[in-house]
């Protein structure tokens, strides 16, 4: 079975003396078989479902903030609702379809759901004058605006009542928050000062004043009245502070749409959650993912690469250190939550029961290390990802070449100088591969931090202006337990449901973000030492 | 300087040099990896100021050998030896000798070019910076001399900052003999310094060798008969981990005493 005799297998195969071998290769052009496909289809099916996942997440989650039309529908019994369709499901016992509206005020009607069946709905309209509003309670109310009371008597009606109210929202907006200035920033740290008995005279007088500036300007809050009017036609008072923000999504421009729906991801991003985690944004969770990460960062990147030193350049290499060597490859499989006991027995209880009784006896029984908080979490979490840097790091040390470590022994250098001045500077990008690889495992864990640290509602950012600034016992909020609390824990899951699958979007972005960064770290410290890769 | 040959121990030569032209000796020296014998029993001078060769077949012991002129081997747990070597009359396994410091005085060239990940400049001055802090005039002093003596200032006296892996292989094995030689060695040790380099570099690196020896004593192992006889003034024929001849590379070269040494050269030379 010869091929073509130009192929350089024929050509030898005519060699004299040589057993003539027929060459199989070659059949197709580029010599790839079904591994090839293979192959390609499984990097193919990953990159699908990837694209498939965030895909979901970004539709659904930032879909949310979209101030999408409201819907007047006029059902065949001349009842009207009005409201935002989420999903259609076919009738339970009989045939064709119905409907599902999210028609807020659930204040009015109990529920912020209503099924329709499709048939039964005789008309639908986008009447201008619908508006919407997001509440500090109840949630949503969409109906229309009837007038505006203040608290002097005056009252505005009609088409004068929309601009009052936005005008009025925005004076609000203003004061609530230099209130919350107050209450986050300024008193704090004065309360703290006063109740822990070091305070000064002008710090209690300082108090003094800020409380009554609180107390001032809480007062001096618009004490305006809406009046509404559901579609249905049910009226409601509703006090002007509990409104957050107020649309005529019907009357708005595709751009204003766009406005709105930036201000909307906006709010989310750089807010406090309200309502039990059911409402409002994710900012404190943000904030306290991104620095619990930082600081397992700053913890783990040390230990482990003197661990990987020692295993790889100082010890010996014999039984012990291969048995020490799988050890830690295998504490890398340890399920999280084990970690999680550990740091609570070990960290919580031991250390900061121990640190409690010596250093902050004056506030026990309340414990200020003694529970779980930032520091104990970025702890177990660094515990948890030692295993990983470990290995990076041993697997940078163990290809640095010989001809390197020996050319800077023979100009004189000591193990130690050799190390510190050539081995580790060229293991780098090793180690903060290990870094990319304990970030992504620690940013997504919730498990552990439930024992050690993470709390349902810590709005307060563990940095502030007070000193030390950076307070690592106390409680802080984390994206990954934020979503396992609002989908588990939260009254209506349906209505938090967009909020968790923004929250899920943010939370892969943070890792994305926490990687490229170590990612590009990386690449600049190889690319700074010139051009032959060597690792 | 006085020459003589003698036979020592039965098929084993050894030229004698006079104590004061002597930079390195080796007396009865061993070495094992853990149970194989790399070298036995090996006794001979390197003169100062001069180029030896060590040449001989591929796992003969002449890589071995040079290694442990500065102690290389420390690093590998598994290294027996027995006997010592002297560096001007010291003893380099002696306590009082500090390791780095042997180092420092006797260089080391590698076969393969290994430059640091870090610019020209902060390549030559490694070596200095590890003996504590200079002034930088002093510093850029001596990398423009190193750089000078290893005949590759004026094509690097631009970009010295740049990266050392810039440079082409034969540019690189200057490099690092500039390197070597900016720490101010006594000795250097040069292992196959140009078989990974082009035929034109490699003639760079073997003139330069020549130039270095009014102030050096160079050891070079090579596998490359005709740069053996070339640029080295005694070479030393070692077999099966042990010396077989040492003398003038001339007489070596045209006129072998014992068979062994006549099949190697005119095998390889043919």
């Amino acid at each position: 079975m010869r091929e073509q005799a130009s192929t350089p297998g024929d050509a030898l195969a005519t060699q004299e003396g040589r057993p003539a071998v027929a060459s199989r290769r070659g059949r197709s052009p580029r010599g790839e078989g079904p591994w090839a496909w293979l192959a390609a289809g499984s990097v193919a099916t990953s990159l699908a479902l990837l694209a498939l996942l965030l895909g979901l997440l970004a539709v659904r989650g930032l879909g949310h903030f979209w101030p999408a039309d409201v819907a007047l529908v006029t059902l065949d019994d001349g009842r009207q609702l009005a409201g935002r369709a989420v999903k259609e499901a076919p009738l339970p016992d009989q045939e064709g379809r119905e409907r599902l509206y999210r028609v807020g005020n659930r204040d009015l009607d109990g529920d912020i759901w209503e099924w329709v069946a499709l048939e039964r709905i005789q008309g639908i309209a986008r009447p201008a004058d619908l508006v919407v509003l997001e509440r500090r309670r109840w949630g949503e109310f969409m109906g229309r605006l009837v007038a505006i009371e203040s608290a002097s008597g005056e009252r505005l009606v009609g088409d004068a009542a929309w601009p009052a109210l936005k005008e009025r929202l925005a004076v609000l907006e203003d004061a609530r928050q230099q209130i919350a200035r107050l209450r986050q920033e300024t008193l704090p740290p004065l309360v703290r000062r006063v109740e822990g008995g070091q305070a000064s005279p002008e710090e209690r007088a300082a108090l003094a004043s800020a409380q009554a500036q609180l107390a001032a300007r809480q007062a001096a809050l618009p004490g305006d009245t809406l009046v509404l009017k559901s579609v249905g036609g049910r009226s409601l008072r509703q006090p002007l502070t509990e409104v957050v923000r107020a649309l005529q999504p019907n009357d708005m421009g595709p751009v204003e749409k766009l406005v709105s729906w930036g201000q909307g991801v906006w709010r989310f991003l750089s807010e406090g959650p309200r309502a039990a985690n059911s409402a409002g944004g994710v900012w404190p969770a943000i904030f306290g993912t991104v620095l619990m990460v930082v600081l397992m960062s700053i913890f783990v990147m040390p230990f482990g690469v003197l661990a990987a030193v020692y295993l790889n350049e100082v010890a010996h290499q014999g039984r012990l250190i291969r048995w020490v060597r799988i050890g830690v490859r295998n504490l890398a499989g340890v399920p999280s939550i084990v970690y999680g006991v550990f740091g609570l027995g070990v960290f919580v209880y031991g250390i900061g029961g121990r640190l409690d009784t010596w250093f902050f006896e004056a506030s026990l029984p309340s414990p200020t290390f003694g529970t779980g908080g930032l520091l104990w979490a970025s702890l177990t979490l660094a515990l948890l990802t030692l295993p990983v840097v470990i290995v990076a790091t041993e697997e940078g040390l163990a290809r640095i070449p010989a001809s390197q470590r020996e050319g800077a022994l023979a100009l004189g250098a000591t193990r130690a100088e050799m190390l510190g001045r050539v081995v580790l500077p060229m293991t780098l990008p090793a180690m903060l591969t290990g870094v990319i690889l304990a970030v992504a495992r620690a940013a997504g864990e919730v498990a552990p931090l439930m024992l050690v640290g993470v709390a349902k509602l810590a709005p307060q950012v563990p940095v502030d202006g007070e000193f030390p600034y950076l307070h690592l016992e106390r409680k802080f909020m984390h994206l990954g337990h934020h979503i396992f609390d609002s989908a588990f824990h939260g009254s209506d899951v349906q209505a938090t449901l967009p909020l968790i699958y923004a929250t899920a979007l943010l939370l892969v972005v943070v890792i994305l973000v926490l990687n490229l960064t170590a990612i590009f770290l990386r690449h600049y410290l190889r690319g700074r030492h010139g051009t032959r890769p060597t690792y | 300087m006085t020459v003589m040959q003698h036979t020592a121990h039965g098929s084993r030569a050894l030229i004698d040099f006079s104590p004061q032209a002597t930079s390195l000796e080796v007396r009865d020296f061993g070495l094992r990896y853990g149970d194989k014998t790399a070298l036995s029993n090996l006794t001979l001078r390197v003169p100062r100021h001069r180029v030896t060769a060590f040449i001989g077949p591929s796992g003969c012991g002449k890589s071995t050998l040079l290694r442990a002129l500065n102690r290389l081997h420390d690093l590998n747990e598994t290294v027996t030896r027995e006997g010592s070597i002297h560096l001007e009359g010291q003893d380099i396994h002696a306590s009082s000798m500090v390791v780095a410091e042997l180092r420092r005085r006797v260089g080391m060239v590698f076969q393969v070019p290994n430059p640091f990940p870090m610019s020209i400049y902060d390549n030559v001055a490694f070596g200095l910076r590890l003996q504590g802090h200079l002034p930088k005039r002093q510093v850029d002093d001596v990398v423009e001399w190193a750089l000078q003596s290893a005949a590759l200032w004026d094509e690097v006296k631009d970009r010295l900052r740049a990266s050392a892996w810039s440079l082409s292989g034969g540019q690189q094995q200057r490099l690092v003999i500039a390197r070597t030689l900016a720490v101010g060695p006594e000795v250097l040790l040069l292992d196959e310094p140009a078989s990974a380099l082009d035929p034109i570099s490699s003639l760079k690196v073997e003139e330069l060798i020549r130039n270095l020896k009014s102030t050096l004593t160079l050891v070079l192992v090579t596998h490359n008969m005709q740069q053996a006889a070339r640029v080295s003034d005694y070479t030393a024929f070692l077999q099966d981990g042990e010396l077989v001849e040492y003398g003038p590379t001339d007489t070596l070269f045209t006129n072998p005493r014992l068979a062994r040494t006549e099949n190697y050269i005119t095998g390889r030379m043919a």
